[in-house]
C-alpha cells in the first residue's frame, strides 16, 4: 500500500458535483495536494471520502475545510473518520501563531523608551545592589561566624588558581608583541634600548591588570552571573532564604571578595610574565641579554608605576564580579534570561572596567604619578 | 521503515495492525555497578492504554527512554512497531520517530518559541512541503485538541500554568497524528481537578485517535479510572501486568501496599462510588453516599 493522496470531481446523476478523495489522507501526504484542493472552484455538494485507506486528523482538518468553504455534505466517512471530524472544533484563523507584535513605527520607540527606562532602572538596581552589599558586608564583619570561609576559598583559587595558566600565556605573548613591536618604532631613532622602558612601564602600569580584568570578566565574571543565575531558576536562591541564609551572604560577598583579593595578585603576575616575555625578545632580536633586561626594569620603572597597577587591581576586581552577581541576581523566567545575563555581565563588566581606567590614567598623572 | 506481524515492511503511510506495537525483551540497564533492569519482559497491546507503576528509582523513566530510544539498553531488545530500536542507527528510526509522541514529566516545551510555534517544530521537521497556511491550521487545532483556550496558541510556555503546559506539551506530541503515545507522570504536580481533566483528555484522544497509550504514573486515580492494564516494576523486572483489580489479588508484598495501602484504598472507594452513581437512579445514589459518608461526596 501506500501511494498519494488522489482527488476527482464527478458529476452525479442529480446533477450535483462530488469531490471524490481517494488515498491516504495523511500529514504525510497532505503537503502535495492541500494547495490544490484549497484552490478548487466550487459549486461541491458532496465529499466523497469512501475511498479514502488512511486518514489522520489532517486529513479530517481538511475534509471539514472543504465541506465548510463549500457548503458541501460529507459521505462515505468510514467511523474513524467521522470520529476525528467529529473532535476537530473551529480553529479562529485570524489568532496569529507567534507572539503579537507592534507595527515598525511603534516597536522601535518602544524599544528606545525601554532602554532610556531600562537604563535608569539599572542605575538604580546596581546601587541598591551595591547598599545591600556593604550592609551584608558590614553585618559579617559584626557577626564574623557567619562568614563562609570555604567558599572563599574555593572562589579564591576558581577565580585565582586556576586562571594562572591561561593568564600567564596571554601575558607572556602580550609581552613579546609589545617588545617587538616597539623595539621596531624605536629603532629609527636609534633608541631600541628603550624597549626595557616601554615593556616595564607599560605591563605595570596599564596593560597588566587591564587584560588580567578583562580576563576575569570573561571567566569568572561570567561564571558569577550564570551560577547564580541558575540558582535562581531553580528557586535555590529562594531556598536560602527560608532557611534564613541571607544570598548576599552566600553567595555574593564570598564572589566578589574573591575577585577583589585576587586581582592584585593576577595582575601582578601578568605583569612579571609580559616582562619576561620582552626580556625573551631583547636576548633574541635586540641583542639585550635577558638578565640584563630584568636588572634594567629596576632601574627604568619608577616604583609608583607598580603601585598604580596594584591600586587599580582590586577596583577592577570589584567591577567584574558586582557586573557578575549584579546580573546573576535579576535572572528571572527561563534559561534565555541566563544567557542573556551572562553576556550583559561581561559586556559591562569589561566596558565598566575600561571607563574606570581612563578615569584612573588621568588621575595619575594629575597627581604627579605619571 | 517498521514492520507488522509478519515481517513485511510497513508502508509510509500505512498504520501499524500488528498486536503488540511495544515488544521489549531481555531489556538489561546497568550504570556502572548500579543495576536499574534486568531481564526485563514487556509487551504493550495495540489500543490500549498501559500504565507503568513502580517506587521511585526503580527505572519507569529509564524503561521509557529505552523504549523512544534515548537510552541505549546494556542488553535486550526493543522493538517498537516490530524494528529493532537497539541495534539500528538513529538515522534510520526516522521512519518510526513520526509515528509516536512523547509527553515528558515537564512538558519540556522550547521557551523561546510560542505554544503554537512549538507544535509546529515537529511538522517543520519531518514535513517540510506543508504549506505555512495549513501547518498554523494544525497547530491550531491541534492546540484546541489539547483542550488549551485558543488564546493559548500565541503564547511562551512561561506564561502558562502547569497544567497548561503540560496540555501544550502533550500538543506538540499529538502535532504528527501518532500511533504511540508516551507519557510521562502526566498528572504530577496538578491539582486533582486538573489531574482528573487531564485523565479524562488522555481517555478521549485514545478513543478518537486510536492511540495506544504508555502511561507512567504515580497517581492511583490514574490507574483506577483510565488504565486497561498497568504494568508493575519491582526488583528491575515488570513483575506483573494485568488489570488493577487482578493485580490487587497477587501476593506481592509491594503491589499490596501500593494498592491497599491507604491512598489505594481511597482511590478505590471513589471509583466505587462512581460506579454507584452511575448504574443508580440519581437520588438513591446521592442517599447511598450520604450513607456511606465516609469520602466526602464529590460532585455527583
Amino acid at each position: 500500500m501506500g501511494g498519494f493522496a488522489e482527488y476527482e470531481l464527478v458529476e452525479g446523476d442529480d446533477g450535483g458535483t462530488a469531490l471524490v478523495l481517494s488515498g491516504p489522507y495523511l500529514v504525510s501526504t497532505i503537503g502535495e495536494i492541500d494547495q490544490d484542493l484549497r484552490g478548487l472552484d466550487g459549486p461541491l455538494d458532496r465529499i466523497d471520502l469512501s475511498a479514502i485507506t488512511e486518514i489522520d486528523t489532517v486529513g479530517a482538518w481538511m475534509a471539514r475545510w472543504l465541506a465548510n468553504a463549500h457548503g458541501a455534505e460529507i459521505t462515505g466517512a468510514s467511523d474513524r473518520a467521522k470520529r476525528l471530524i467529529g473532535a476537530l472544533t473551529d480553529a479562529p484563523a485570524d489568532e496569529d501563531l507567534s507572539a503579537p507584535r507592534l507595527p515598525v513605527w511603534e516597536r522601535v520607540p518602544q524599544a528606545m523608551g525601554d532602554k532610556v527606562y531600562g537604563a535608569r532602572r539599572g542605575v538604580y538596581g546596581v546601587l541598591g545592589f551595591l547598599g545591600a552589599l556593604l550592609v551584608s558586608s558590614a553585618s559579617l564583619v559584626r557577626h564574623p561566624r557567619r562568614f563562609r570561609v570555604l567558599a572563599l576559598v574555593r572562589q579564591l583559587e576558581l577565580v585565582g588558581v586556576t586562571a594562572l595558566p591561561i593568564i600567564g600565556l596571554m601575558s607572556f605573548l602580550i609581552g613579546i608583541v609589545i617588545a617587538q613591536q616597539g623595539a621596531v618604532q624605536l629603532a629609527q631613532f636609534g633608541a631600541e634600548t628603550l624597549t626595557v622602558n616601554l615593556v616595564g612601564r607599560i605591563t605595570l602600569r596599564e596593560l597588566g591588570v587591564l587584560m588580567t580584568a578583562i580576563m576575569v570578566a570573561g571567566r569568572s565574571g561570567s561564571a558569577f552571573a550564570a551560577q547564580i543565575g541558575t540558582m535562581r531558576l531553580t528557586e535555590e536562591v529562594d531556598a536560602m532564604q527560608t532557611i534564613g541564609i541571607s544570598p548576599m551572604e552566600a553567595l555574593v560577598v564570598p564572589r566578589i571578595l574573591a575577585a577583589v583579593l585576587m586581582m592584585p595578585l593576577l595582575g601582578f603576575y601578568s605583569a612579571g610574565v609580559a616582562i619576561v616575555g620582552g626580556a625573551v625578545v631583547g636576548q633574541f632580536m635586540l641583542g639585550i641579554p635577558f638578565w640584563t633586561f630584568l636588572l634594567r626594569i629596576q632601574e627604568v620603572v619608577p616604583l609608583h608605576d607598580l603601585w598604580v597597577g596594584l591600586i587599580k587591581a582590586p577596583v577592577f576586581g570589584l567591577i567584574v564580579a558586582l557586573a557578575g552577581c549584579y546580573h546573576g541576581m535579576q535572572v528571572k523566567g527561563n534559561s534565555e534570561d541566563v544567557g542573556l545575563r551572562t553576556t550583559m555581565a561581561v559586556v559591562t563588566g569589561i566596558f565598566a572596567v575600561i571607563v574606570i581606567d581612563a578615569f584612573f590614567a588621568v588621575f595619575f598623572t594629575e597627581v604627579g604619578w605619571g | 521503515m517498521a514492520q507488522d506481524e509478519t515481517g513485511r515492511e510497513l508502508g509510509r503511510h500505512e498504520r501499524y495492525r500488528g498486536e503488540f506495537p511495544i515488544v521489549v525483551e531481555g531489556l538489561t540497564n546497568a550504570f556502572g555497578e548500579q543495576v536499574v533492569h534486568r531481564d526485563l519482559d514487556l509487551k504493550v497491546r495495540r489500543g490500549e492504554i498501559l500504565g507503568v507503576v513502580g517506587g521511585s528509582g526503580t527505572g519507569k523513566s529509564v524503561l521509557m527512554r529505552s523504549i523512544i530510544g534515548l537510552q541505549k539498553p546494556t542488553a535486550g531488545d526493543v522493538r517498537v512497531f516490530g524494528r529493532s530500536i537497539t541495534d539500528s542507527d538513529p538515522e534510520d528510526d526516522i521512519g518510526i520517530r513520526n509515528r509516536w509522541g512523547v509527553l515528558f514529566q515537564g512538558g519540556a516545551l522550547f521557551s523561546t518559541l510560542t505554544v503554537g510555534e512549538n507544535v509546529e517544530v515537529p511538522l517543520k521537521q519531518f514535513y517540510p512541503d506543508i504549506e505555512p497556511e495549513l501547518r498554523h491550521e494544525i497547530a491550531r487545532y491541534k492546540v484546541m485538541l489539547s483542550g488549551l483556550p485558543e488564546e493559548a496558541v500565541s503564547k511562551y510556555p512561561s506564561e502558562l500554568s502547569g497544567g497548561m503546559k503540560k496540555r501544550a506539551g502533550l500538543a506538540r506530541a499529538l502535532a504528527l497524528d501518532p500511533e504511540l503515545l508516551f507519557l510521562d507522570e502526566p498528572t504530577a504536580g496538578l491539582d486533582p481537578i486538573g489531574a482528573a481533566a487531564f485523565d479524562r483528555l488522555t481517555r478521549e484522544l485514545k478513543e478518537t485517535l486510536g492511540l495506544t497509550v504508555f502511561l507512567i504514573t504515580h497517581d492511583l486515580d490514574t490507574l483506577h479510572e483510565i488504565c486497561d492494564r498497568v504494568a508493575v516494576i519491582a526488583d528491575q523486572k515488570v513483575i506483573a501486568v494485568d488489570t488493577v483489580p487482578k493485580l490487587m489479588e497477587l501476593d506481592h508484598p509491594w503491589i499490596q501496599e501500593y494498592f491497599n495501602g491507604p491512598r489505594g484504598r481511597a482511590a478505590l472507594t471513589a471509583q466505587a462510588l462512581d460506579e454507584l452513581r452511575k448504574h443508580m437512579d440519581e437520588p438513591v445514589a446521592a442517599h447511598a453516599v450520604k450513607a456511606l459518608d465516609k469520602p466526602p461526596a464529590g460532585k455527583a
